[in-house]
């Protein structure tokens, strides 16, 4: 794994995600935002890394981001999606939800629509905390409980499900177009769908013990009904959202909050995962042989770097290296991406083999040659 | 009362008009300054005054930031290697030190606005001060490498030399630039004689009838010794072999041998160190410190380290007019050549308006070793001091809050005492800014600010009316009482209403329920509905009457509690349960109600 250096900013890195690219064009990513927090004036920004193509020996300086272009922002970032090429949605931390239009041929951003207070308490601000976009349907969640559905380029909002928790829902993912997943500070998660006209759950999902608040959901690319999360208490959670009341896997992965987990977009074998205690971890199943496995029903020691678990698992007839067991071809690798202990890493992206973080150290880190 | 060692600076504040009183409060980072009539106040303003700007500048904020990393690794390397395996990490730590410093200042050169050239004139000299203190204190190099390293910082931060060099280089007849001549003698006044000599070999070209001449010289030249640290030349071989080599130089000038050159004859004057020919050429050397350097390159190349102050104060004497007033600069310099590392950080302090460099140095020294155990008045070390003011100033900026914590760490005696004054008072607009300042302090068991910060947070989440989050920072902290709080709550509304509100938060409790005595009765009563609703009487009923006998129940329920029994107590016995309980119940009931109407005098909330 080649070294990635710090590039330091001079602001707080809240998110950061990478652009999406056209799979028919064979792009690389290029071009990644950045939303920061935390700052008198908090900005989102674009950057660039240039192209691959080049030689070896210029790898390191070539990498290093380049600013393209920023823009202020009103509040922290708390989320940032990329709803198009050209457009990003942000959450603010005062419950405004903004539509930017990045105009690559000037290097400029205009706001393009803006829903000022979309989530608020009767006499104040509520942050919005997490956004979720499939063209042009945004859903946002807040601290205020709510969960709003928008259509860009529609000035009012399509549906809101007002109390939808009693307490800030943290974060929130599609899991199928009509499905949301979110997750809430009491530990639950809870699965809507749209088609209902109620305004409750079709389904809550929670561990059994103590209700630790989760942070960070994601849905497996390929097998819908696969759900990642993670905690305060900095446990990676791997739930089947089809049966039963509880997760499938628990893994000490973190020893504070852990902010995000992704799974690889196209390599859904790699998982990774950032916390509150600097770390950022590379998840791997081995997937050579037919069961691949990673997984046992219960509680798994902590990990260690490079550690190979062996699990015990149960047999299942579905085929995913996330959720089937057979024990003796089990393996898990988990190593730490970044070179040593930092400040907390508050966001990741990766995309093909380009993976990107930000800090509260105010640096980012850029790797472009993960091992996926 | 001490001294003031330096007259207090006045700052003028615009607003308040002249003649004015004013009244003020001293913040932790700035002072709040009102204009005031002792009687009755007429202004409608708060000036806040401010001496540290530094902190809010973007670029110097890359310093402080990868500073930062520096300064906690720094603080990892091992008490229990031996000194001389770590002597050359303390120096790597020293040099990534700096480099983040000139990186920083390569950064505001390119902003190249007049603002920040005072900042980049300050990095420039905070940057000249490190290296030498690396040079003297850190590597502390004895002598013969002595004098190579300080020829090392010469040669860094005099770059004017390359770029005359390279305008010179670039003419059509370099041997005829009106430069060319400068260049030869700031190289050798540099000691880099091989490229003194490639140049010469220029001029050489244009005259050949002076070939001979400049050939005595190019051989003096590329004959000069100069130690090897490495090499298996001991510094008494060397010192003999350089005085050889002196000599011989001598002879050549004595010998005329380049009368008929003036720049020759020069050059052959500074080969021999000899001061008034080094005095002529100020503004070539440009400061009095690569005067010294020269001097010493010429003079004495074995110095030792003890013996550089006696060099220093007499080419500060001589380089300086007698009218001219040394700058700070000069003062820490020279207090660094006497190697004296308490007034070099004491004088720091002063002419600096941040305690950055200050406390990074001292820190670093620190674990040299270098600084004696010095008493202040208030008890702490000289390093603990600096820190503490610096992560201090760090923690009023609204985001380097979070660096500040990592030095606290660091100060043994005050650190925590100062972290938990201050982290109770970092302002928490979102959730995701309280559980990152929670984990700071769950971290360090600082249960009383983890419970204060849980409380402020859950009585605004109550106040908003979302009683799940209240509830799951009460759980953070353990907060029994608050959790009773959230229950009555709970309890009220349904008394109100007669519904629960927020089902999916009372549903599923889980073990938090045991939490409170209230949240437990609360869960327990939810349950009952439950069970009554899926029409369950029997289980309802025994949980009902574990209810009214465990006395978690408050007095204020008590009502409810019997009026929900009311119905129970209708339905067919479907088993035979507890028929005496029962029983003792309906008895319970007819006393208790009858006692209740005639104390109460109304039955309701």
């Amino acid at each position: 794994m080649e070294s990635i250096n710090a590039k330091y900013v001079s602001q707080k890195i809240s998110k950061t995600r990478w652009r999406p690219i056209s799979h028919s064009f064979l792009q690389q990513p290029d071009i990644f935002a950045t939303g920061s927090w935390d700052n008198e004036h908090n900005k989102i920004s674009f950057w660039s890394i240039g192209s691959h193509g080049s030689s070896a020996m210029e790898d390191e300086f070539e990498g290093e981001p380049q600013l393209s272009c920023e823009q202020k922002h009103d509040g922290d970032v708390l989320d940032l999606q990329f709803l198009d090429q050209d457009r990003i949605v942000t959450a603010s931390s005062t419950g405004a939800v903004t539509i930017f239009h990045h105009h690559q041929n000037n290097q400029k951003i205009s706001i393009a629509q803006q829903w000022a207070r979309a989530h608020r308490y009767p006499c104040d601000n509520a942050p919005c905390t997490g956004v979720v976009c499939s063209s042009p349907e945004i859903v946002t969640v807040g601290e205020d409980g709510r969960i709003i559905v928008f259509r860009a380029d529609q000035e009012g909002v399509v549906r809101v499900i007002e109390n939808a928790d009693s307490s800030t829902i943290h974060a929130v993912t599609y899991l199928r177009t009509t499905e949301i997943l979110t997750v809430n500070s009491i530990g639950q998660l809870k699965l809507w769908d749209f088609r209902q006209q109620s305004n409750s759950p079709s389904q809550i999902l929670s561990l059994s013990g103590d209700r630790v608040p989760l942070h960070c959901v994601d849905r497996h690319p390929n097998q819908q009904h696969i759900v990642a999360t993670g905690g305060q208490d900095g446990m990676l959670c791997v739930w089947d959202v089809r049966q039963g009341n509880t997760p499938f896997s628990l893994m000490e992965a973190h020893s504070a909050e852990m902010w995000e987990v992704h799974f690889h977009p196209t390599n859904p074998d790699h998982l990774f995962t950032c916390s509150e205690d600097g770390s950022l971890l590379h998840w791997e199943t081995s997937s050579h042989s037919e069961m691949p496995s990673f997984l046992q029903g219960g509680r798994n020691s902590s990990m260690m770097s490079r550690s190979a678990m062996a699990p015990a698992g149960g047999n299942q007839s579905l085929i995913n290296a996330w959720l089937s067991g057979d024990s003796s071809k089990g393996r898990l690798e988990t190593s730490h991406m970044l070179p040593s202990q930092t400040l907390s890493v508050n966001s990741l992206d990766v995309l093909e083999q380009c993976l990107v973080c930000g800090t509260d150290g105010e640096a980012i880190f850029v790797n472009r040659q993960v091992p996926v | 009362m001490e001294e003031v060692d330096v007259e207090p600076v006045v700052t003028k504040i615009p607003a308040v008009s002249d003649g004015k009183h004013m009244g003020f409060a001293w913040g932790p980072g700035d002072i709040l300054v009102y204009e005031t009539l002792h009687k009755a106040s007429g202004c409608s303003f708060i000036h806040e005054v401010r001496k540290d700007e530094d902190i809010y500048s973007p670029i110097l904020r890359k310093l402080f930031n990868e500073s930062h990393h520096i300064f906690v690794g720094l603080q990892t390397i091992r008490e229990d290697l031996p000194s001389k395996s770590r002597k050359p990490q303390f120096v790597s730590i020293s040099k990534n030190y700096r480099s983040v410093i000139r990186a920083c200042m390569e950064e505001l050169q390119q902003v190249a606005v007049c603002s920040v050239l005072s900042q980049v004139s300050i990095l420039l000299a905070i940057e000249l001060i490190w290296n030498l203190c690396e040079v003297l204190f850190i590597d502390a190099a004895p002598a013969g490498s002595l004098l190579l390293h300080l020829l090392d910082w010469v040669r860094l931060h005099k770059a004017d030399v390359d770029e005359k060099a390279r305008d010179v280089l670039q003419s059509d007849s370099p041997a005829e630039h009106r430069d060319y001549w400068d260049v030869v003698m700031s190289y050798v006044l540099q000691g880099r004689l091989d490229e003194a000599r490639q140049m010469l070999m220029k001029q050489a070209t244009l005259q050949p009838a002076a070939r001979n001449m400049y050939k005595v010289m190019d051989t003096l030249l590329s004959k000069m010794p100069f130690f090897n640290p490495s090499g298996t030349q001991t510094l008494t071989e060397f010192d003999v072999k350089w005085r050889h080599w002196h000599e011989e130089v001598d002879r050549c000038l004595q010998d005329n041998s380049f009368a008929s050159n003036k720049h020759l004859e020069i050059i052959c004057k500074l080969l021999l160190g000899d001061e008034d020919t080094l005095l002529e050429h100020k503004e070539l050397l440009g400061t009095w410190y690569h005067f010294l350097v020269t001097r010493l390159l010429f003079c004495h190349p074995t110095v030792k380290p003890a013996e550089l102050h006696y060099y220093a104060q007499s080419c500060m004497t001589m380089f300086l007019d007698s009218r001219s007033v040394p700058e700070p600069l000069d003062s820490i310099l020279l207090a660094a050549f006497e190697f004296d590392i308490h007034q070099v950080i004491k004088d720091c302090s002063i002419a600096l308006n941040n305690w950055w460099f200050v406390a990074h140095l001292t820190d670093l020294l620190d674990h040299c070793k270098l600084l004696q155990s010095h008493n202040l008045h208030f008890g702490s070390n000289l390093r603990e001091f600096l820190l503490l003011e610096y992560a201090a100033g760090l923690f009023t900026h609204h985001s380097l809050w979070q660096l500040a914590v990592d030095y606290f760490d660091h100060c043994p005696e005050f650190g925590r005492v100062y972290l938990e004054l201050q982290i109770e008072r970092v302002p928490l607009d979102t959730e995701r800014k309280a559980l990152k300042v929670l984990r700071i302090c769950e971290q360090r068991q600082m249960s009383e600010q983890v419970r204060s910060i849980c409380k402020i947070m859950a009585m605004r989440a109550l106040r908003n009316n979302r009683l799940g989050s209240a509830l799951s920072w009460s759980i953070r902290a353990k907060d029994a009482a608050f959790a009773t709080l959230i229950s009555e709550r709970f309890l009220q509304d349904y008394c109100t209403r007669g519904t629960f509100s927020d089902l999916d938060l009372i549903d599923n409790l889980g073990p938090a329920m045991l939490l409170s005595d209230r949240l437990t009765f609360l869960g327990k009563y939810r349950e009952f509905h439950k069970l009554y609703e899926e029409k369950r009487f029997t289980e309802a009923a025994k949980l009902l009457l574990s209810l009214m006998t465990a006395k978690i129940a408050p007095r204020s329920f008590w009502m409810t509690l019997l009026t929900d029994a009311l119905p129970l107590l209708e339905q067919k016995e479907e088993e035979d349960i507890e028929v005496t309980k029962v029983e003792l119940l309906r008895l319970a009931l007819a006393r208790n109600l009858a006692m209740a109407i005639v104390k109460e005098g109304t039955v309701g909330t």
